[in-house]
Order: structure tokens, then sequence, then C-alpha cells
């Protein structure tokens, strides 16, 4: 626990989180917003309401990254190792608290995009959270930016430095999925197994055929079920996770 | 107490660290001494833990750092004072320290107190002097009470005032019983500093003795001798057995090893018209280079 209140203290009295989740909230919420306000001829659908959802993983990811990269910039970490030297338990502490908060934050992103969506949208009968695939679009966003946040911070300690892990993890998520998909003949293939095009059918997969025609929907690929997805997601995340641990305890601080 | 025993470490193929032995003494204050890149700053990293030892082992109080309960209580180091995020205040950056050790949060203002930041508590640590950083890493090294206490050339770059309030401070925590082991490329410093010394060059152990035994056998008396029948005196001088160089001036000897009287009577008895002869006293900076001058790792070229 006294780690948790350290790692705590360490996060919320810099800015950059502040400003990350201030940045998460206002560009899903606020594109939302937009979206919500121009949507005519037909009832809004819950899964509109969470179209904007990967803006705010993104901004949250390199949150969490900034969170370990940061300690290595400044030599912090090294003053963690002096007065925790196990290493794994401030390392975990750490992943605890950001990925909490990144969960809290994916909450509020979701409800309050769907918040915004039930005031501003001419059309709200199809916006009500009647069904369990209801809650998965909206409230799966927190448990999406929770994984997220986990292979961020993995990253963040492979690589310790801010611009590395910053660009890896945007390069991947917005560049190289898209592009390997451009690969004669096993692209596709590739790509409906790259983590980031996989958790967009955990949050956009499977809607209720009341709410929406069938195919009418954001495009979702994968072999997997929603949560199957998620799972695999997740997994990838952990596995990045504990090989940065590894990585960690053995290195040269 | 700290314990090295043939400690060593490879980067690659650099050797940083090579088989070093060495022990530093409850209440007193300990100088670790050596060239810039002699590994001083590697063997205070392997102390700490933070690098891990390629052979050998170092122990503080017969344990190692990693098997120390709340190491904060035990050991306070600094080794960079610029390890502090920018732009949290420097009570924040005590704060999350403190709480790491379960160390009560008010030990937090004594230490600032301590260190004479209190009024700059609330302020971004980034914004601080490089003097103000020093005291603020300090206060971070007291936070746990420790008994023992690691310094990485706290006075690098701190003016006069500055540097003045570290060694006070430094005598202050070895009175109070308490092991302080510092480390200084500057010999002067340590002169004045340390009670022990710890010598190192190239990652090896040159010497370790008390600081005062130290400067009497690195520091050696020379005496500087012009004549105009300089090749005659030469040549008595090398058949006594006294090393001899030739002087910067013209008609200037320089001889190590035997005294101002004796050669003024060798002269005399040899009918050679002397100069000067005038003793020269030793420098500690250029008895420490002499002591180094193998192990400095870059030479700058004439």
């Amino acid at each position: 626990m006294t780690l948790l209140a350290v790692e705590r203290i360490k996060l919320f009295t810099t800015r950059s989180p502040w400003w990350c989740m201030v940045l998460a909230l206002g560009l899903t919420i606020g594109i939302t917003a937009i979206i919500a306000a121009n949507w005519s001829d037909s009832p809004m659908p819950v899964l509109g309401a969470v179209f904007t959802h990967t803006f705010g993983l993104y901004v949250i990811m390199v949150m969490a990254a900034l969170a370990v990269t940061t300690e290595y910039r400044f030599g912090t970490i090294k003053s963690t190792f002096q007065a925790v030297p196990d290493r794994i338990s401030p390392m975990v502490a750490k992943a605890v608290v950001v990925t909490v908060l990144a969960g809290l934050v994916g909450l509020a992103s979701a409800f309050g995009s769907w918040g915004i969506s039930m005031l501003l949208a001419d059309d709200t009968s199809q916006l009500a959270l009647n069904s369990g695939n209801d809650w998965r679009h909206v409230a799966g966003v927190g448990l999406v930016y929770a994984a997220g946040a986990v292979l961020a911070l993995g990253i963040g300690a492979l690589v310790r430095q801010t611009a590395g892990a910053v660009s890896i993890i945007l390069v991947f998520a917005l560049v190289l999925e898209s592009v390997v998909g451009f690969i004669p003949n096993i692209g596709d293939d590739i790509q409906k197994w790259m983590p980031f095009t996989v958790v967009t059918k955990f949050i956009f997969g499977d809607p209720d055929p009341s709410a929406i025609p069938d195919g009418a929907g954001p495009p979702t690929v994968g072999e997997l079920s929603p949560w199957g997805s998620f799972a695999y997601f997740a997994g990838i995340a952990l596995a990045i996770y504990i090989i940065s641990l590894v990585v960690v305890k053995r290195r040269d601080a | 107490m700290i314990e090295a025993t043939g400690l060593t470490k490879h980067y690659g193929r650099t050797v940083a660290v090579d088989d070093l032995s060495f022990t530093v003494e409850s209440g007193r204050v300990t100088g670790f001494l050596g060239p810039n890149g002699a590994g001083k700053s590697t063997t205070m990293r392997m102390i700490l833990g933070l690098d891990r030892p390629t052979g050998g082992r170092v122990l503080i109080n017969g344990k190692h750092y990693h098997d120390l309960h709340r190491p904060l209580r035990t050991v306070g180091a600094l080794l960079d004072a610029k390890w502090v995020h920018p732009n949290r205040s420097a009570k924040a950056h005590l704060q999350w320290l403190a709480k790491s050790n379960n160390i009560p949060n008010k030990r937090v203002d004594e230490v600032l107190e301590l260190v004479g930041l209190t009024q700059v508590a609330k302020r971004r640590a980034g914004g601080f002097s490089l003097g103000m950083s020093q005291r603020l890493g300090i206060a971070g090294t007291l936070l746990g009470d420790p008994q023992v206490l690691l310094f990485d050339e706290p006075v690098n770059g701190l003016d006069p005032e500055g540097i003045l309030w570290i060694r006070q401070f430094m005598h202050r925590l070895a009175d109070q019983g308490r092991t302080v082991f510092v480390s200084s490329h500057l010999l002067s410093e340590m002169a004045q500093t340390a009670q022990d010394l710890i010598v190192i060059g190239k990652g090896k152990l040159i010497a370790q003795t008390s600081t005062a035994q130290f400067i009497k056998d690195a520091t050696e008396d020379t005496v500087k001798v012009r004549s105009p029948q300089l090749d005659r005196l030469r040549q008595l001088l090398t058949a006594e057995a006294a090393k001899v160089a030739d002087g910067t001036a013209d008609n200037a000897l320089i001889v190590h090893g035997v005294e101002a009287a004796h050669i003024g009577e060798l002269a005399a008895r040899h009918d050679i018209t002397l100069h000067e002869l005038s003793p020269q006293l030793g420098s500690l900076e250029e008895a420490f280079m002499q002591l180094t001058r193998e192990s400095v790792e870059y030479h700058s070229h004439d």
C-alpha cells in the first residue's frame, strides 16, 4: 500500500498526467459532441458515441509511457531503486496506479461521450444502454484504456526514452497496422492479428442487430469474439509488461 | 562500514572497476579519490545496487544493499543532485522518497529546515540553482537519519560558499558518529574534508591510508639548483644516487632525494659556483597527478 501511495504522489505532483487526462477527455467527448450534434436522418446508435475512443487511447498510452520514461529521463528511477532495491514492487505499484487511472479515464471518456450524445443527438431512441452488448461498447473503453496503459508501461520501461516509446506506440498503432494490410497475399491475414486492430472489435464488434442495420456499423476484423479480442490485446500487453520487468530487474539502472 | 572485496565491473570490453578491495570505517570521513573516469561513480553505483558487479561484492554493515530493510534508514546517498523531476516541488520530491521507506512526513520539513530550503519548499526543483539542488539532494540523504552516507563529487561546480557549507556539513555528520564516504577528483578538497583516503586510478586501488600519511608519502621535496658548471654538478649528483632532472629555466636542475645543504657542501668541495640553491615544496596536486599519471584514462596532448 505504501508503494501505491508513493507512485500516486509521483504521478500527481507533475503536470503531464493532468494534461494528458484533459486532452484525452477533451478529444473524445469534444469530437463526439460534434458527431452527435450533426447526426441526422437516423437514430444515433450507442456505437456512434464511442467512435472517438481511439484518440483518447493513444493519449492515455502516451501518459503511461511518460510515467516510466520521465523517471529514466530525470534519474528519479535511480532514487526509486535506491529506496526500494527489489525494483519489481515499485514498478508493479506504478502499473497499478497508472492502469487504474487509465481505466477511470476510459470510463469517464466513454460515459462522457455517451452522455453528451444523449444531450445533443436529435433522435436518442437507440442510445439507451439496454443490453450487455450496449454496456460493452461503452464501459469496455475503460478496460481497453487500462490494457493499453499496461502495454505502454512495458514499452516505456524497455525503451527508457520518451521520444522512442511514444514513436513506437504511435507509429505501430497509426501507421504499421494499416500499412501491413497492403502486403500482397498475406497482408490481410497478418492485419487481423495486429493488437490495435483486434481490440477495436471488442468495442465495435457484434452490435445488437436491432440498433444497427447489418453491416452498417464500423468495420471490425478478426477471428475472435469481442471478449476474445480483448483477452488477446490484454495478453499481449501483459506479456510485454512482464518482459519489461525481467529486463528492468537484470539491467543496470 | 562498507567493505568491497574484489569488486569488478566491465562494460562490454571496457573495464571500469578492476578487482577493487577496500574498507570504509564507521565514524570517519573517508575520501574516495581518483581522476575523472577512474571508476568512482561506478563503484558507488555498485555499493547501492544500481549496477550489478561483474565480479566480487560490496557489503554495507555486512549486508548486500538489496537485503537492507528500508534502505534509506541505513544508507543515504547523493550520486547526482539533478536526479529530481524538474516540475515537482522540492517538498513533493522528498515526500515520495520519505513515503517509500515509511519515514514520517514531518521528517520532510525537518530536513528541509536542516539544509535551509524551507522558504523554497513549494517551488519546482527544476528552477533551483546547482547549490540549491545539492542542498535538496543532501536533504534526501538525511531523510532516514542513516548511519552511512555516500556523496559523489558533492562540491563539483559549486561556488566557494557552497563548497564551505558542504564541507562543514560533512564534518558535522562525521562528528555525530556517522560513516561518510565522499568522492572527489581534487586532492586539495579531500585534504580538508577527509580523514582517510581510498585512492583509485583506472578502476584499480592505488592507496588506502590516512590523508595525512598519503600527503606525506606523496609529496616529495625537491631542490632547484642553478650553476654555470651544470654538467659537472649533474655528474657528481648522479654519482650520489640523486635523481636529477632538467629544470624549466636555463642552467637549472631539479634534484630529488638530496637535501639542499648536502648539495651546497658538495658544490663547495668541488669548487662549483652556485647561482641558486632553493628547496621546493611539493604541491598536493602535483603529487596526486604524479601518482595517478599512469592511470588517467584521457590524456591531453601538448
